[in-house]
C-alpha cells in the first residue's frame, strides 16, 4: 500500500506546461522576434541579427556584419519597435487571463475595469487641452493616469455593491465606469474636431514612434506585474471553485482578488499608455492556449505571456509591411488576422473531442 | 473535538441560528436535521469561518475566531451542498487544490502533497479517473472527487452539507458507507441532511433544529419520532424500528 501510494504519487501532477510546449512557445516567440527585426524595407538576415546582438555583448569579440545603417535600422528603429510589441502583448495576454481567472468569466479582457475607456479619455484630455501632440511624452503619462483613475472607480464601486457578489459586481461596475467615461470622451471630442484626428489615431493604436525611452518606462510595469501574476497561477485554479470554497480552503479572497486585479491593471495601463487602444489579444491568446494545451491556469498563465509577445510582434511586422510604406492600424491587424485564426482553432479543437 | 456554546448566527437580517449549544466528540459522526431554513447550513458556515457568528464555537479546545484562515482550513473541510466543479480541472487538479491549506500563497505542490493527493485518490477509486476533466464526470464520480479534495485537506474535521441530495438511491449509500469508512481514520463528522432514514442507519447522533434553536438532541431512535417530526416538520410519518435501525415512512392523510 505504501509503495502503490509512492508510485502513483509520481503520477499525480497537474498540467502545468509540458516540455514540449515549452519549446514550442519559445521557438514562437524567438522566431516571431527574429521576424520582426529583420523585416522590414532594409532586410537583415536572421545570421545577422544574431551577430550583431552578439557583438554588443562585452568579452565575446564578436564584429557585426552589418553596415552602420543596419546597425541604426536594426538597434535604433526596429528593436525598440519589437521589444515594445512584445512588452505590450505580453502584458495583455497575460491581463486577460488574470482578469478570467479571477472574474471566473472566460469573456472578461484588459479592458473589464474601465482601463480602455480610462486610459481614452486621458489621452484624449492631455490632446485636447493639454495640447500634447500624438508623439508627446506627457500622452503615456496621461493615459495611464486616466486608466488606474477608471479602475479605482470601478473598483470602489464594485466594492460598495456587496463583496457577497464580488465577480459579478466588478464587471457591471466596469462597465458603469466605461460608459460614463466614454460619454464625456465623444462629448470632448466632439466639442474640439480640430483635435479629433490626433486623438483617433491614439485610440487605434500602434508602435510606430516606439523609443527605447518607452521601453525604459514599460518594462518595469510588465516585469513586475506578469511576475506577481505568474508567481500566483496556482491561486487562480483555487478561485475557479467560487469565492465561498476557496476560503474554506484558507484563501483571503477579498486580497487575492485585489492583488491580481492590481497588477493586471498596472501592467495593461503602462501597456495601453505605450500602445494605444489594442484589442482582442487578451482574450485570443488565452482561449487558444486552453484550446491547445491546457485550460488549468498553471499553463494558461505564463503560456499567455509568451505567446502574446510573439503575437503582438508578428501582428506589428503586418501592420507595418502590408501597405508599405503606409501603416496599418495594429488593431485592425489583430483583429483582422487573429479572428479567423481562432475561428480555425476553434472548429478543429471541437470536432477533435 | 467540536463545540459550540450559545452560538447565534444572523444571517440576511434574520436569526438563523439562536442559543445552539452543541458537542462532538472525536471520531463521532453528529448530523444535524430539520425542515428548510432550520439554520443547519449556518452551523456549519460558522464553524468554518464562513459566517460571522455570537457565542462560542471551537474545534480542538480553541476558538474558532482566534484561527487564521490556513490555520483553521488545515483542521476543518467544509464540502458545501452544491461544489463548484469547474469542468476546465481534471481531477487530480481539482483534489490537489485540496492541499492549498498547506501551501504557501506562491507555492506549488511538493513530493509529499502529491502522495497525499493519490492516497485520496486511491481511497475513492479515482485513480482511473485521475487524468479525466471534471466535465466528462457523473454525479456520483464528482460526488467523490469533492470528498477527495477534503481528505486532501488533512483535516481532522468534515463538514459536509447535504452530500447525498442529487445523488440516487445506490450512490447516496456509496457515499454515506464511504464517509462512515473515513472515520475509521480518525475523522470527525458533522453533516445536515433532509433523508432521515439513512439519518438513522449513520449517525451517530442527531440534532433537530427548528428555526434556529435545538428542538431535539441525541440518539437516532429517540429524536426520530412521529410527535418531533409532526411538531417540526408538519410532516406526517410512520417510525419502524428494525433491527436497531430507525426507518422514517411517509404516511398520507
Amino acid at each position: 500500500m505504501a509503495v502503490d501510494s509512492i508510485r502513483s504519487a509520481e503520477a499525480v501532477r497537474a498540467r502545468g506546461v509540458s516540455r514540449p510546449w515549452r519549446l514550442v512557445a519559445g521557438a514562437f516567440l524567438a522566431g516571431s522576434l527574429l521576424v520582426g527585426l529583420g523585416v522590414g524595407p532594409v532586410g537583415i538576415g536572421a545570421g545577422g541579427i544574431v551577430e550583431s546582438a552578439l557583438s554588443h555583448v562585452p568579452l565575446l569579440h564578436v564584429h557585426s556584419p552589418l553596415s552602420s545603417l543596419e546597425e541604426a535600422v536594426l538597434w535604433q528603429i526596429r528593436a525598440p519597435r519589437v521589444v515594445l510589441a512584445a512588452l505590450v502583448g505580453g502584458m495583455l495576454a497575460i491581463a486577460g487571463s488574470t482578469y478570467q481567472g479571477v472574474f471566473r468569466n472566460s469573456l472578461a479582457d484588459p479592458y473589464l475595469l474601465g482601463v480602455a475607456a480610462g486610459a481614452g479619455l486621458g489621452a484624449t484630455l492631455a490632446i485636447t487641452y493639454g495640447h500634447v501632440g500624438r508623439t508627446g511624452a506627457l500622452l503615456p503619462l496621461a493615459a495611464f493616469v486616466g486608466g488606474l483613475a477608471a479602475v479605482a472607480a470601478a473598483y470602489v464601486l464594485g466594492r460598495s455593491a456587496g463583496a457577497a457578489r464580488a465577480a459579478g459586481s466588478f464587471v457591471l461596475a466596469g462597465l458603469t465606469v466605461t460608459l460614463f467615461l466614454t460619454a464625456i470622451q465623444t462629448f470632448v471630442q466632439q466639442q474640439h474636431t480640430n483635435t479629433l484626428r490626433d486623438v483617433y489615431s491614439w485610440l487605434l493604436g500602434g508602435f510606430s514612434t516606439a523609443t527605447w525611452g518607452q521601453v525604459a518606462v514599460a518594462a518595469p510595469y510588465v516585469a513586475v506585474s506578469s511576475t506577481a501574476i505568474v508567481l500566483h497561477r496556482r491561486m487562480l485554479d483555487v478561485l475557479s471553485v467560487g469565492d465561498e470554497e476557496a476560503a474554506s480552503l484558507g484563501v483571503n479572497v477579498a486580497r487575492l482578488r485585489l492583488l491580481l486585479v492590481v497588477a493586471a491593471t498596472a501592467g495593461t495601463a503602462a501597456a495601453v499608455a505605450m500602445s494605444g487602444l489594442i484589442a482582442f489579444v487578451g482574450i485570443i491568446v488565452p482561449h487558444t492556449i486552453r484550446l491547445l494545451v491546457s485550460t488549468s491556469y498553471r499553463a494558461v498563465v505564463p503560456l499567455s505571456l509568451v505567446v502574446g509577445a510573439g503575437f503582438l510582434v508578428l501582428a506589428d511586422v503586418l501592420a507595418r509591411t502590408v501597405v508599405s510604406p503606409a501603416e496599418l492600424p495594429i488593431g485592425v491587424v489583430t483583429a483582422f488576422f487573429g479572428a479567423p485564426f481562432f475561428a480555425v482553432v476553434l472548429r478543429t479543437s471541437r470536432s477533435a473531442r | 473535538m467540536i463545540r459550540f456554546r450559545e452560538l447565534a448566527v444572523r444571517y440576511d437580517g434574520a436569526d438563523a441560528v439562536r442559543g445552539l449549544t452543541l458537542e462532538v466528540a472525536a471520531d463521532e459522526w453528529v448530523m444535524l436535521i430539520g425542515p428548510n431554513g432550520a439554520g443547519k447550513t449556518s452551523v456549519l458556515r460558522a464553524l468554518c469561518g464562513l459566517l460571522p457568528f455570537g457565542g462560542d464555537a471551537s474545534v480542538a479546545g480553541r476558538d474558532v475566531r482566534t484561527f487564521g484562515r490556513r490555520e483553521l482550513a488545515r483542521l476543518v473541510a467544509f464540502v458545501p451542498q452544491n461544489p463548484v466543479m469547474p469542468p476546465e480541472l481534471t481531477v487530480t487538479e481539482y483534489v490537489l487544490l485540496g492541499r492549498t491549506p498547506h501551501l504557501g500563497r506562491l507555492a506549488i505542490e511538493g513530493r509529499r502533497d502529491r502522495q497525499v493527493v493519490a492516497k485520496a485518490l486511491g481511497r475513492l477509486d479515482l485513480l482511473p479517473f485521475a487524468e479525466r476533466g471534471l466535465g466528462s464526470l457523473s454525479g456520483g464520480e464528482l460526488q467523490r472527487a469533492v470528498l477527495a479534495r477534503a481528505l486532501a485537506q488533512e483535516a481532522r474535521i468534515l463538514l459536509l452539507d447535504e452530500p447525498t441530495t442529487s445523488l440516487d438511491l445506490g450512490r447516496q449509500q456509496q457515499v454515506l458507507e464511504l464517509v462512515d469508512s473515513l472515520r475509521a481514520d480518525g475523522l470527525t463528522v458533522l453533516s445536515t441532511t433532509h433523508d432521515l432514514t439513512l439519518a438513522g442507519q449513520y449517525a451517530d447522533r442527531l440534532v433537530l433544529l427548528d428555526r434556529g434553536e435545538v428542538a431535539a438532541e441525541g440518539p437516532p431512535g429517540d429524536v426520530l419520532s412521529e410527535a418531533n417530526l409532526a411538531a417540526h416538520y408538519g410532516a406526517s410519518v410512520h417510525i419502524v424500528h428494525d433491527a436497531g435501525h430507525v426507518y422514517v415512512l411517509p404516511r398520507r392523510g
